[in-house]
């Protein structure tokens, strides 16, 4: 078990999410950074569908009610096991009672606890994913105990380091491919969504990151239609919105443009004021 | 045979897209084919998202040839398959329409100029097309309101719309499946929960069902949601073949 000591600012468990439930109206969910996720999972040799715990913008304590090994990826919120500091992307012994704490900011916006064997709570709908109406919370609380599983193997001691790649966080290109309405932009406003520099605005969740500048938009409103994580509405305002992994599953504004999913993993690391470029793969 | 568009959407996913227009024909279509896929390709797809006018497949891997797959696709929509006539069901929904719960009759009554029994009438009487699923977990996208109950939606949302409210916004009539934020007008409230994220298939109705509001007093409303909670209750449901 795991005890909540302080949630901190939205901390939830996450996995893949839930796939294959859209024509139910119900939101994919799972990890914000599936690449963090996966890294987190691979360093402790767990199955990349294994539960973890997400961890929003830092300050979130925890105690650990028995031994298990852990690896903490992602967003560097300086964490501390019992007020030592200690590194991300590593295997990392944990043992009864030890406390363990995330603090100041470093760097990017979403931390991952993978712990041997991946979190044990609820499964609804094939996943563990916390959602509103769907899980018992949305979110962790104070004094909430998180089941894990019991280790029952003996570790090699082979760590066979594997590198966090630095660009991830560092990256300003975010990579997209044409949205379905895209032809329906002009060429000046196709232009603008390329040449431009945009920045994350204060409106940011797990929903979507609503951007600060605004693109002339004479567009109509479409017929509802799927949309997807990483998929970019422009609203009436002119406003674009990327849209991150508890998005609905369907909307109506012009879908102009398709983030990759290797950059919606990189896009969520990054937070308000913090700016980058749209950039073009080929189909 | 419709004119039917393909878009790649994102790695993932092919977009097919219908005319822009609101039909029960494309929505025929529409399922007709989807049927098709899933029966040829069934292992190869995660989830169909049907909207309006349009089908998107989203595949398990990403798709390597879009081309390829899309002519793919077009052979499959021509072909004569013979499908399986799967029935579809009306569903009757008991709403109660009484003032606790219908707490925008009043304010539509005076924008329609039709009395609040009026209202309930006509809003009663149609027998409504589910389009699909979205927005919301187990939110019926409707068609099928008469134009006599078309009501802007509230210029200031609410903050909390309580689950089973039935309201309208626009053109459109629904049903909060949660409680939510918004600015549909509310007429009516039914005990039915419309999401039950313990069942598999969390949602009972499919596109192309029916549903039809049944008008029913407070009462009733209470001993309904006594029986949804208990699970005794028994859906009111007829099957139709078309």
């Amino acid at each position: 078990m795991i005890k909540i000591l302080n949630p901190g600012f939205y901390s939830t468990i996450q996995d893949k999410g839930r796939i294959g439930f859209a024509k139910f109206g119900v939101p994919i969910s799972g990890a914000m950074d599936l690449y963090a996720a996966d890294f987190a999972n691979h360093v402790l040799n767990n199955s990349v569908s294994d539960a973890l715990l997400e961890i929003t913008f830092g300050s979130c304590v925890l105690e650990f009610l028995e031994n298990t090994s852990i690896c903490i990826s992602g967003a560097d919120f300086s964490p501390l096991l019992n007020h030592s500091k200690i590194t991300l992307h590593k295997r990392i012994e944990v043992h009864k009672n030890d406390v363990l704490s995330f603090g100041k900011r470093n760097y990017g916006a979403y931390a991952y606890l993978a712990v041997k064997g991946g979190f044990r709570s609820e499964i609804k709908l094939k996943s563990r994913s916390y959602f509103q109406n769907i899980t018992k919370e949305p979110l962790l609380k104070k004094g909430d105990l998180l089941s894990i599983s019991s280790i029952n193997e003996e570790f090699s001691t082979s760590n066979a380091s594997i590198k966090f790649s630095n660009h991830h966080f560092e990256s300003k290109e975010i990579h997209c491919h044409k949205g379905p309405e895209f032809e329906m932009l002009t060429d000046f406003q196709q232009k603008a969504l390329f040449e431009n520099t945009f920045t994350i605005s204060k409106e940011i969740n797990r929903i979507g990151y609503k951007l600060e500048e605004l693109i002339e938009n004479n567009l109509p409103q479409i017929l509802t239609s799927a949309v997807f994580p990483g998929t970019v509405q422009l609203t009436p305002s002119g406003k674009l919105i990327v849209l991150m992994r508890d998005c609905q599953v369907t909307g109506g504004y012009p879908r102009v443009l398709q983030l990759s999913e290797k950059s919606i993993n990189q896009f969520a690391q990054k937070t308000t004021n913090d700016t980058f470029c749209f950039s073009l793969l080929e189909n | 045979m419709h004119q039917i568009r393909y878009k790649s959407f994102g790695e993932k996913a092919i977009l097919i897209e219908w005319q822009p227009i609101i039909s029960i024909e494309i929505l025929d279509d529409m399922l007709l084919f989807q049927s098709k896929i899933l029966t040829q390709k069934k292992n190869l797809i995660t989830d169909i998202i049907v909207g309006y006018h349009s089908l998107t497949i989203v595949y398990n891997d990403y798709i390597k040839n879009y081309l390829e797959e899309i002519i793919i696709l077009q052979s499959i929509y021509k072909s004569e398959l013979t499908i399986e006539k799967k029935p579809h069901f009306l569903w009757e929904i008991p709403v109660c329409y009484e003032d606790e719960f219908g707490l925008d009759l009043e304010e539509i009554s005076k924008k329609t100029t039709l009395s609040k029994s009026e209202i309930i009438q006509i809003h009663s009487e149609a027998i409504y097309t589910v389009f699909f699923i979205g927005f919301l977990p187990g939110f019926l996208y409707l068609g099928g309101l008469d134009s006599r109950l078309f009501v802007d939606r509230k210029p200031n949302p609410r903050l909390q719309i309580e689950k089973g409210s039935v309201a309208i916004g626009g053109k459109q009539t629904g049903i909060y499946p949660s409680n939510s934020p918004g600015g549909w007008n509310i007429i009516g409230k039914t005990p039915i929960l419309f999401f039950d994220a313990e069942n598999e298939k969390p949602c009972f109705v499919s596109p192309k069902d029916r549903i039809q509001f049944i008008s029913i007093c407070k009462e009733a409303f209470f001993e309904i949601q006594e029986k949804m909670k208990n699970q005794t209750y028994q859906f009111q449901h007829k099957i139709i073949y078309d």
